[in-house]
């Protein structure tokens, strides 16, 4: 007898039939992934170097640096809002971390010399601690407050632009750009996972491809998550429901802080000198790669796999339009463009026509 | 006879900044029973329910549950304490799936972080088997039709296995045939021994169902008495404070010449395939038919809000388009919308705004500057024609009431001069006695000449104020009768033509 809805459901999916209609509904609904296998295929014939290991690895781990923030990102976005916050609290835990692994031999450039080298691991906690801090900072004038996120979080991120440019000037470091990284921290980050020929692939590759795996479990297997996403749909229907609002936006915000956070502990060590301009904008790159991967604006609506889609869909242009000629210049009018094509597109989905 | 009561409500109290909503309302709700809470938009019937299932806070009084004093800090406790409700307004969060909707807030989970889909589809089965509902637990919820979401919300409440559930206008987008289906659930509610709170305006389903019947008045309890012993005049008489004689004004107008011809209009996205008709001067016809069988679609494709997939309008004999609302309001129409909260209404904004959004080009000074003076005239005769009750133009307006936000659109369609009015709905939502003042607007604007077409749910009120009545049927106008000489039986026999 339960089995009976189940038979039916199935039966009724094999009978859909390939009208002009479904297969130009397919067409519309994979638009973005088709356009990517075009413009690889092109890339790919007018520089044969695009597809040897060298530049498709920079792709890899490009996308790996880009990912967290934009995973954490996408859940605010669930919520209906968003955090401008992102790239200031990526810039002030990298500078934290960097600062906190410098090389002890060299005492001289430390900017703490009295604290000796910390172990990797205490750095990494302590820099998702701050971003979830932060976040939840964010999170309690959202839930709180009422306020839009937009607000709260471009107020976040005009108080921490001034806790990143105080910070760079404390110790002995006044405002130099924070270098001379420990040897643990670098190989932590950058160090080789494995070898594709000559080019070896960063192990913060591997770092990015586990935290993908645990927000996908979060957002898809854990009360949390569908908590966000019911939230993000109705936030009414939540609240009699019996869903707790407030603690769910709180978490929502202190976990997409903590990856930013993860995101700064990485960009330290990957651009090994940094300054108040590490991690500036990266919350515009990682909206972009949410609103092109399909997480709605409209709220409860978006996928982890549309989101690693998106990030890899800008370092694709980045890298593969480099490669191909096309100048740094036109780059931003294409990102643009992708970005208000990927919008349009996805909105279709959503409208009802009268 | 006497059985000791599920839940007592003892003289509740809530006041909101300058109004006081509830003002010592009791209730009492033996098992095994449906208690019907009654009273007009505003009477705080919804805000005593909010009471109790801890969206409000109450001032004062004492909820008493299963003999003990409860107080509800949220709708989480309420439910774990045995107090559901189906809420008036459908709230789902519509993106996720029907079972992901069903099961909010009480996920049933592995490990305790985990969801496990497969207890809550298996669980969905259950409930949907044991209330007979046919929705797959894996849809989309904004794939379902209104009514199906209804179902779901109904089952949702029926799920926790509550003691005491509270309906809140469950029937307002259900078919007949679901609204028998949902009394068949209540019933078997009624079987279990738990206690049903029932807030409907129709007065055949209340007096139906329900076994005990309380009516609120302004915030105040007016009378609970046991619903065999009540009429429908009586429960109206008990709800407006005073005896309604007349539910219609006296019909003085006289249709003349044809107007509007309209032949073969269909949609091209909606569900309207054919309707032809005439309108003529002065002259109030009626749309009836059941939820979806174009009534609407036929107002909306003739104003342009909907795209035409074919089909000529002729206004005075000459062709039209109204292929958008701009070139419509040109052309002499008005459409008063069918969700006044949702498309009537700019509910942050002033009574004088939103008066004279329609009409604002002829404000302007030299083609640039609103002429402040004129619209406050404008509002000024708006307020005064249409007997808006507000305490100033610059009062907001969603502070008013239904009946009065109605009237302020209204009286910002007449403004535009309007040859043919469009009305959808017009008296949904409004209290019985604003309802009059409705009906003799629109029997004065046809006394004035204009030309009014009327779709509505309420078949007494076609059937009173209407001269000629038109029945969708599946998108379909499935025939025309004259309101003076049909019956209702011959409308819903001709609403079921094309089903």
């Amino acid at each position: 007898m339960n089995q009976e809805p189940n038979v039916q459901e199935k039966k009724a999916r094999v009978r859909q039939p390939w009208t002009a209609k479904r297969v130009g509904n397919l067409l519309l609904n994979n638009a973005l992934i088709i356009i990517m296998v075009i413009a690889v295929i092109y890339i790919a014939i007018k520089n044969p170097n695009f597809t040897q290991a060298p530049s498709l690895i920079n792709i890899l781990s490009q996308t790996a640096a880009y990912l967290p923030a934009a995973l954490g990102i996408g859940g605010c976005i669930v919520l209906t809002g968003t955090d401008l916050s992102a790239g200031r609290v990526v810039g002030l835990t990298a500078c934290i971390s960097a600062s906190l692994l410098q090389n002890a031999a060299n005492l001289a450039n430390k900017m703490w010399p009295q604290i000796g080298t910390l172990p990797v691991i205490v750095v990494v906690l302590l820099a998702m601690l701050i971003g979830a801090a932060i976040g939840c900072f964010n999170g309690f004038f959202v839930a709180k407050f009422k306020l839009h996120p937009f607000i709260v979080t471009l107020g976040t991120q005009l108080i921490l632009n001034t806790c990143l440019l105080l910070y760079v000037q404390m110790g002995n470091n006044k405002g130099a750009a924070i270098s001379n990284l420990d040897q643990s921290y670098t190989s932590f980050v950058k160090g080789k996972l494995f070898s594709v020929g000559s080019t070896p692939v960063p192990r913060y590759v591997l770092f990015a491809i586990v935290l993908t795996a645990v927000m996908w479990f979060i957002w898809n297997k854990t009360t949390f998550g569908k908590n966000m996403f019911a939230l993000g749909s109705n936030e009414e229907a939540a609240r009699v429901s019996g869903v707790n609002v407030f603690a769910v936006t709180m978490g929502v915000f202190a976990l997409a802080g903590a990856m930013y956070g993860f995101t700064g502990f990485i960009e330290g060590a990957r651009i090994g000198s940094n300054t108040v301009n590490t991690g500036l904008n990266y919350e515009l790159d990682a909206i972009a790669a949410c609103v092109i991967g399909g997480v709605s604006f409209v709220g409860g609506i978006g996928k982890i796999r549309g989101i690693v889609i998106g990030v890899v869909m800008l370092r694709l242009i980045f890298i593969g339009l480099t490669m191909v000629g096309v100048p740094q210049d036109l780059q931003y009018l294409i990102k643009g463009g992708i970005i208000l094509f990927a919008c349009a597109l996805d909105m279709q989905k959503y409208l009802v026509k009268k | 006879m006497e059985q000791p009561a599920l839940l007592e409500m003892r003289n509740i109290t809530k006041e909101f900044p300058g109004v006081k909503a509830l003002d010592g309302v009791s209730l009492t709700v033996r098992p095994g029973t449906v208690h019907a809470l009654m009273g007009e938009n505003g009477a705080g019937k919804s805000t005593l329910m909010k009471c109790l299932f801890g969206i409000y806070a109450k001032d004062g009084g004492t909820i008493i549950l299963d003999g003990k004093e409860v107080d509800f800090k949220s709708s989480k406790e309420a439910l774990e304490n045995g107090v559901a409700m189906v809420h008036q307004e459908l709230n789902q969060a519509l993106t996720r799936s029907v079972m992901d909707n069903l099961w909010l807030g009480r996920y049933p989970k592995v490990a305790g972080i985990m969801v496990s889909e497969a207890a809550m589809r298996k669980r969905t089965r259950e409930v949907f088997g044991e209330l007979d509902v046919h929705v797959d637990p894996k849809a989309i919820m904004s794939t379902l039709p209104v009514s199906q979401r209804q179902m779901v919300e109904i089952a949702k409440a029926v799920s926790y296995n509550a003691k005491v559930i509270v309906f809140d206008e469950p029937t307002s987008s259900l078919t007949e045939a679901e609204v028998e289906h949902l009394f068949r659930i209540i019933n078997m509610l009624k079987e279990r021994g738990c206690g049903i709170i029932y807030i409907s305006h129709k007065m055949d389903e209340i007096l139906r169902i329900s076994d005990d019947v309380t009516v609120m008045r302004d915030g105040q309890w007016v009378a609970t008495r046991q619903a065999k012993d009540l009429t429908m005049n009586e429960i109206i008489k008990l709800m407006v404070g005073r005896e309604l004689t007349n539910r219609f004004p006296p019909k003085d107008n006289v249709p003349g010449d044809v107007i509007l011809d309209v032949e073969h209009l269909s949609g091209k996205y909606t569900r309207l395939k054919d309707a032809s008709f005439q309108l003529r001067k002065g002259e109030v016809l009626g749309i009836a038919g059941l939820d979806g069988s174009g009534r609407t679609e036929v107002l909306e494709n003739l104003f342009g809000a909907m795209t035409k997939e074919g089909g000529v309008i002729r206004l005075h004999g000459k062709e039209i388009k109204n292929s958008s609302p701009r070139e419509a309001i040109k052309n002499g129409f008005a459409l008063l919308t069918e969700e006044r909260r949702a498309t009537g209404i700019f509910g942050i904004r002033d009574i004088k705004e939103n008066t004279v959004i329609s009409n604002l080009s002829s404000y302007l000074m030299g083609g640039l500057c609103l002429s402040e003076k004129k619209m406050k005239q404008d509002t000024d005769w708006a307020i005064q024609a249409m007997h808006i009750k507000t305490p100033s133009q610059t009062t907001q307006i969603r502070s008013l009431s239904g009946g009065n936000q109605q009237k302020v659109i209204i009286g910002r369609w007449l403004l535009t001069t309007p040859e043919v009015l469009l009305l959808d709905e017009p008296t949904r939502g409004i209290d019985v006695g604003a309802k009059y003042e409705i009906y003799q607007l629109i029997l004065d604007l046809a006394k004035e000449g204009k030309g009014v077409i009327m779709v509505s749910s309420e078949m007494p009120e076609l059937l009173g104020i209407c001269d000629r009545i038109l029945v969708m049927s599946g998108g379909i106008l499935a025939g025309e009768v004259d309101a003076r000489n049909t019956s209702q039986e011959e409308i819903l026999t001709l609403a079921a033509k094309y089903v």
